[in-house]
C-alpha cells in the first residue's frame, strides 16, 4: 500500500515538474508579454494542483492534507487576480499585442524584448 | 446572519489549521475570530458581494467542470509551447458577459483568466475583453459555454 502511494506521489510530482519546466520554456520562447502570461498561468494552474496532490498522497487523511487543500484554493482564487492586474496594466499603458502569429526565433523581435 | 455565519466559518478555518486542541488555544482562537467579526462588522464589508458563500453547491460543480477545462487547457498550452509555428495563434477579441451583478462578471472574468490559454483583459460594463492564445482556446471562449455556466451558478443567488 505505501508502495502504490509511493509511485502516486512519483508521478504526481513528475507531472508537475515538467509543466514547471514547460513553463520555463514558454515564458522563454513566445513572443510578447500576453502569450508570454499564458505560459505562466500553467504553472499557477495544472503544476501547483498536481504537486500539492502527490504531496497529500504522503500526508494521508490529515490536517496537513486540509492544508495543502486550502494552498490550492488561495492559489486558484489570487492568481487570476494578479494575472488580470498584469494584462490590464500593460493595456492600459499601450503595448500593443503582436496578433500576426509567430514566425520563430530567428525573426528577432528586438523591440518586443524591451517592454517586458 | 451574515455576521453568524462569518464567525463560524473563522473558526473552521482555525480549527483546521491550528490542530492543537486544549482548551487554551481553542479559546484564543475564539477570541480572536470574535474581535474579527466586530471589526469586519464596524467597517461595514460584510455585504452580498464579499459573501459567496450563499451560491450553494452549484458552485462546487461549477469547480469540478472548471478544473477539468483547466486540465485541457494546460495541455494546448504546453502542445503550443513545442510547436508555436503550428499552434500559436494570438488573437485579441471581446465578448458579453451575461451576468447581471458585479459577482457574477468578476467570477466568470477570472474564470477566463484561470484557464490557460485564455486571459481577461480588460472588463468594463457587460464586455469583456479576452486574448486568446490558440484559435481552439478563443473558439472556447466565443461559445459562450462557461458563460452560461456561470450564470447559472449566479441564478441561484
Amino acid at each position: 500500500m505505501d508502495l502504490i502511494l509511493d509511485i502516486g506521489t512519483w508521478i504526481s510530482l513528475l507531472i508537475g515538474s515538467f509543466f514547471l519546466l514547460v513553463t520555463g520554456f514558454g515564458l522563454l520562447r513566445f513572443p510578447d508579454l500576453y502569450t508570454r502570461i499564458h505560459a505562466g498561468g500553467m504553472a499557477d494552474t495544472l503544476a501547483t494542483a498536481i504537486i500539492c496532490f502527490g504531496l497529500a498522497l504522503q500526508s494521508g487523511f490529515t490536517l496537513i492534507s486540509v492544508k495543502l487543500l486550502f494552498v490550492v484554493i488561495f492559489v486558484f482564487l489570487t492568481s487570476p487576480t494578479a494575472t488580470y492586474a498584469l494584462a490590464q496594466a500593460a493595456f492600459v499603458a499601450g503595448l500593443k499585442p503582436r496578433l500576426d502569429g509567430f514566425e520563430g526565433p530567428s525573426e528577432k523581435p528586438a523591440t518586443n524584448n524591451d517592454d517586458d | 446572519m451574515r455576521t453568524l455565519s462569518l464567525f463560524f466559518i473563522l473558526l473552521a478555518v482555525w480549527l483546521l489549521l491550528s490542530g492543537i486542541y486544549t482548551p487554551l488555544i481553542i479559546g484564543f482562537g475564539v477570541l480572536s475570530c470574535l474581535i474579527v467579526v466586530l471589526i469586519a462588522r464596524r467597517m461595514d464589508v460584510l455585504d452580498k458581494e464579499s459573501f459567496v458563500f450563499n451560491l450553494g453547491p452549484k458552485l462546487l460543480t461549477y469547480w469540478v467542470w472548471l478544473f477539468i477545462e483547466i486540465v485541457k487547457a494546460n495541455y494546448d498550452v504546453a502542445k503550443c509551447v513545442f510547436f508555436p509555428r503550428k499552434y500559436l495563434r494570438p488573437s485579441l477579441f471581446s465578448v458579453k458577459a451575461t451576468q447581471k451583478d458585479d459577482l457574477g462578471k468578476v467570477i466568470y472574468a477570472n474564470s477566463i483568466t484561470l484557464t490557460p490559454g485564455t486571459v481577461t483583459v480588460d472588463l468594463h460594463e457587460d464586455t469583456i475583453l479576452v486574448h486568446g492564445l490558440t484559435t481552439g482556446a478563443a473558439e472556447g471562449v466565443k461559445s459562450g459555454d462557461m458563460d452560461r455556466r456561470v450564470s447559472d451558478i449566479m441564478g441561484k443567488a
